[in-house]
């Protein structure tokens, strides 16, 4: 019962258009404890995205249970923060009113607080100077660290991200990858993470889920042994690189089964 | 020093381009009938339109214009009151876009100014089938353009709306209304010269007064620099209108 999610047996099947089925995932079993940050990489299709749908109650099982705190989950829930593989800000709105947004949208009104709260998510995404501007004149990296700001305003236990870096060139990546850790150590929280980069997935995890494709299955569970806080250092260390070749060569022949 | 007199004479020409290019097409209309002798009623000079429309009462003008511009303005805000909600309504349900659009494209299809006949007949000569005939040539462009603008909407952002649990009127107030707003103010600067056209074409049918009406009576009796005076009367309230448009544009979607 001390899982903070738990996603028990859990199966996903789309209908097309055409009455055709789709099964997505089958068979999903994941637990996460409390603050862990689990990774999930597989191909494309293999359905990491519809787990963290299901976990952000915005899809409803086909099969099986997801609970949060033990609860099963019905419909989204307070404390979830979500970010996308798009920054996906209002480009009306300047860098401030985009990070209170999920206030007004929610509740119809932003007050001094909320305000308050973004700008100090500002500073520590070190994005202070940038409060008036618009989303247009930021960098993509920028523009996604307002988003995962946004996605902290209201201080979520739990933090969905679906592969948020992987529109950033490679530099602002391994940049982007360990400012997360720097804001997880800060604030810790739960996080399922999908991504592509088997060494981001190395760098930020505690355990990575990886899974296979058509359908979606939980192929292996892997604990990642590097000690925090895992810093640049990290990514040259050998036995980091020996792992994430070890780990490449796997994923590959999986792939080709 | 002149060959930077000759750049800024330059720059000046490419500024005001389009002025430039009128007066001289205006100066070589003019040069022409002159020259060529060319009969008023074929083509007249633009000095006898200006003659023409000083020859006529300022407030007669007035009220041919007046006539014209409240159907055209009457028949677009309905245009609009109809689009915006139709438009919502076939972004949200797919039962009500399925039963809808065919219907769209059929009216769209429609030759409207074959309709305008059998609507004057069926509604009567007053302004209401004028406005009908507007509103009908109007809409359209606007309820597909809202649509597309409402479904551009990226999919993160809906779902991110959905996770906050929000009100359903709040995800259009505030994230897909805003974004669709290029293109419906796009489709509103398309509607308001058809809202012209319309109303011109309502004219034609049956009117007693108004710019299309007068280009009508006036072509019967061969008072060709009336029509064209007319013409060119319909022509400015247009682009006024579509500027007028385009200044909402800027001040409401300045972030584009």
């Amino acid at each position: 019962m001390n899982d903070v999610i738990s996603v028990h047996d859990v199966g996903q099947t789309f209908v097309g258009r055409d009455g055709s089925k789709v099964t997505a995932l089958q068979n999903v079993d994941l637990k996460l404890r409390r603050h862990e940050f689990v990774s999930l990489i597989g191909p494309s299709g293999c359905g990491k995205s519809t787990i963290l749908r299901l976990i952000a109650g915005l899809l409803r099982p086909s099969e099986g249970e997801i609970k949060i705190y033990g609860m099963p989950v019905l419909e989204p829930r307070d404390e979830i923060g979500m970010v996308f593989q798009r920054p996906t800000l209002l480009p009306w709105a300047n860098v401030v009113d985009n990070i209170t947004f999920p206030m007004k949208h929610k509740h119809g009104r932003v007050d001094d607080r909320d305000r308050k709260r973004a700008r100090d998510l500002l500073s520590m995404t070190g994005l202070a100077d940038f409060a008036e501007r618009n989303p247009s004149e930021l960098s993509g990296g920028m523009q996604q660290r307002v988003a995962i700001a946004r996605s902290l305003l209201h201080d979520p236990d739990i933090l969905l991200m679906d592969e948020p870096f992987s529109a950033l060139d490679s530099l602002t990546r391994d940049e982007m990858s360990l400012e997360l850790l720097r804001i997880w150590t800060e604030r810790p929280k739960t996080v399922v993470f999908v991504t592509h980069s088997i060494q981001e997935a190395l760098l930020l995890s505690d355990r990575i889920v990886v899974m296979s494709a058509r359908p979606g299955r939980v192929a292996e569970i892997i604990e990642v042994p590097f000690a925090r806080p895992r810093t640049i250092d990290t990514l040259a260390d050998p036995a980091f690189n020996a792992m994430a070749n070890e780990m490449r060569i796997k994923l590959f022949s999986r792939g080709k089964e | 020093m002149s060959e930077r007199r000759k750049n800024l004479l330059l720059a000046a020409m490419d500024r005001h381009l389009a002025i430039v290019v009128f007066i001289g097409v205006v100066a070589v209309w003019e040069l022409a009938c002159r020259a060529l002798q060319i009969p008023q009623f074929i083509l007249p000079a633009p000095s006898a339109i200006g003659a023409s429309m000083v020859e006529m009462n300022l407030h007669r003008w007035i009220e041919h214009a007046w006539t014209t511009l409240s159907v055209a303005l009457t028949g677009y805000f309905c245009a609009i009151l109809i689009a915006l909600p139709l438009a919502i309504g076939i972004v949200k349900s797919r039962f009500l876009s399925r039963l809808v659009l065919p219907w769209l494209v059929v009216i769209q299809s429609t030759p409207i100014i074959a309709v305008a006949p059998i609507l004057v007949v069926t509604l009567g000569t007053g302004s209401l089938p004028k406005v009908v005939i507007t509103t009908l040539i109007t809409f359209f462009p606007i309820v597909i353009a809202t649509a597309t603008g409402l479904a551009a909407v990226p999919p993160e952002l809906v779902e991110l709306s959905r996770s906050l649990r929000a009100p359903i009127r709040r995800q259009y107030l505030q994230i897909r209304l805003p974004y669709a707003a290029p293109f419906i103010f796009g489709a509103l600067k398309v509607g308001v010269t058809l809202s012209i056209i319309g109303a011109v074409v309502a004219e034609f049918v049956a009117a007693e007064t108004g710019l299309g009406y007068l280009i009508l009576f006036s072509t019967s009796s061969f008072k060709v620099p009336t029509a064209f005076a007319s013409l060119t009367i319909l022509v400015v309230i247009s682009l006024l209108l579509y500027g007028l448009v385009d200044l909402l544009h800027r001040r409401f979607v300045s972030w584009q």
